[in-house]
């Protein structure tokens, strides 16, 4: 039988040497850092040298009144569609996970017709929404209606706008609070349960907490999809951003420099975003790192020790 | 404080307790043992209304456990009825289920001050004399992750606590922490009773049983098998199935 042999040591060893061996040679590496390098420095030369980008046209529209009103509008429609997409996404969410099958159903099929068709033809239907309905009546179903009014008159673009981008986007938002609501362990439910606490509160301050660290990376991702995807309300001839951009260009042909000043402009809000986003991420991950808030500071400083 | 009678209990065609009939008199430490798939856990379950019983009758302090009888029938109690109920009986998990996204005393005040609505300051006063009675007066800011297992499970007995039960109920409390880690639960479970609280914990945990319980009661596939005082169950066991079980756990 072979004997395992443990030395017994009481007292911690003394360490041995720090090993200190040559790096394996590599490369493959420094061609493909040349080859980059490469790349990167032709790309930015051509921007510089081509006469073509109109640099001093970019930087003379970039803060253009027009183009301004245009970022402002576009935020606009981002902010206001986005609330409007996750407070929906919430409320399909708990309809689809609900015991009632008329209830689950119905949003399910929710989901099914707005991803099922494009933004763009839902966008350009809710524009036409007068032709389909010329009144619009609120009251009681198939009784007497309390309110009237003129479908034309009613929806202005801009509402044209936020129900075309929002009501598209509850339904994304519905599978990804859904994906955050079916994360969270039944155990917490139980807990919750065993606590006395109801259903409704045990959503609220148990599990859409936890279910946040789930949810909050893809709702970034579909923010910064919302931002561009505003772009898209220019077909019905609403002024944001870059149709305040088609609005110059198609008066004094200066094309490109604008499309520019407008990709400066989508790529400024993403990066804002993403920064929002960072912080977001870090308040919800409370408790789930090991390292507490410390954990930035001193990872700030160690960076700062290795530079 | 807890009486069973002819508790019957199925997951779909799987009959998983086929009449339970038990008394738990108040302050008395009633200890199941069992093998596992005998139903303990699911009884346990039944007592606050986490799992529905499908026949018998279950009631805790002289009050059914989720129904209502009125003219010769059964009620459903309304959801915040039966959360009235739960308040009443506290329950601590195999999986202890703290909430990680709330510090050791966010876990204690959350149900007091939501579900009785106790004032903010009381329930954290009450929060820190519980984290202290089971010494854990240092990580009252601790998230639960950066507790180790056996500091977890008695935050969630402190967090049971903390809404004052009349009747505690433990699922295999210590089956999920490392053997070092056992004792100071055990601990914690010993004072509590020694309190006189009101307790019936499934456990694994022979010495305990025999140590702090006033009942022992052996359960396998869905029935009692027997009971009696600690002496006599693990000592001298009347039946085959219990003998055969103790021999193998003692």
């Amino acid at each position: 039988m072979p004997s395992i042999e443990a030395t017994e040591s009481p007292e911690p060893q003394e360490r041995p040497e720090e090993i200190k061996a040559v790096p394996v040679r590599r490369p493959g590496r420094w061609i493909a850092a040349a080859v980059v390098a490469v790349i990167a420095v032709s790309i930015i030369h051509s921007a510089a040298t081509n006469p073509r980008f109109q640099w001093d046209i970019v930087g003379h529209y970039l803060f253009d009144p027009r183009i301004l009103e245009g970022v402002r509008v576009t935020v606009e429609l981002t902010v206001v569609a986005m609330i409007i997409g996750i407070a929906g996404g919430i409320v399909l969410a708990v309809m689809r996970l609900s015991p009632n099958r008329l209830v689950s159903g119905a949003s399910w099929i929710y989901i099914w017709f707005f991803r099922g068709t494009p933004l763009l033809v839902q966008l350009v239907f809710w524009n036409y929404i007068g032709a389909l309905y010329p009144r619009i009546d609120l009251g009681i179903p198939f009784g007497p209606a309390f309110i009237h009014a003129n479908a034309n008159t009613l929806l202005k673009p801009f509402l044209v706008c936020i129900l075309g981008l929002g009501l598209n986007e509850a339904a994304y938002m519905s599978e990804i609070v859904r994906a955050g609501i079916i994360s969270v362990d039944e155990g917490q439910t139980q807990a919750a349960a065993s606590l006395g606490m109801g259903r409704l509160l045990t959503m609220r301050r148990i599990v859409l907490p936890q279910s946040m660290r789930v949810i909050i990376p893809p709702t970034g991702n579909e923010t910064i999809s919302m931002l561009k995807n505003t772009s898209l309300v220019s077909v019905i001839a609403y002024v944001d951003l870059f149709y305040s951009a088609q609005l110059i260009y198609s008066v004094n042909y200066r094309t490109i420099p604008l499309l520019i000043v407008v990709s400066i402009w989508y790529l400024a809000m993403t990066s804002v975003l993403y920064v929002g986003q960072y912080f977001i991420e870090r308040h919800f991950d409370r408790g789930f790192t090991l390292a507490d808030q410390v954990n930035l500071r001193s990872r700030w400083l160690a960076f700062r020790h290795m530079s | 404080m807890v009486k069973a009678e002819a508790v019957h209990k199925r997951f779909g065609r799987l009959e998983v307790l086929k009449g339970i009939n038990l008394k738990v008199e108040p302050g008395e430490v009633m200890c199941l043992l069992g093998p596992s798939g005998s139903g303990k856990s699911t009884f346990l379950r039944c007592i606050n209304h986490l799992e529905k019983i499908n026949s018998g009758r279950l009631s805790v302090d002289g009050e059914l456990v989720g129904y209502r009888e009125a003219g010769g029938e059964l009620h459903e109690l309304r959801e915040s009825e039966v959360s009235r109920q739960r308040a009443q009986i506290g329950m601590v998990f195999q999986q202890f289920n703290l909430f990680p996204h709330m510090t050791a005393l966010e876990n204690l005040i959350e149900a007091p001050t939501r579900v009785l609505k106790l004032g903010r300051d009381e329930a954290r006063e009450r929060a820190r004399a519980l984290l202290a009675q089971v010494g854990l007066t240092d990580k009252v800011d601790a998230y639960p992750a950066q507790l180790s297992g056996g500091q977890q499970q008695r935050v969630a007995i402190a967090r049971a606590l903390a809404m004052r039960p009349k009747l505690m109920l433990f699922d295999e409390p210590t089956s999920a922490l490392d053997p070092e880690l056992v004792g100071d639960v055990l601990d914690a479970m010993r004072q509590l009773a020694r309190d006189g609280m009101t307790m019936i914990v499934v456990t694994h945990e022979m010495g305990f049983a025999r140590e702090v319980a006033d009942t022992v009661v052996f359960m396998d596939g869905g029935v009692v098998v027997e009971s009696g005082k600690p002496t006599q169950v693990l000592a001298q066991p009347r039946h085959e199935r219990t003998k055969a079980f103790l021999s193998k756990v003692l």
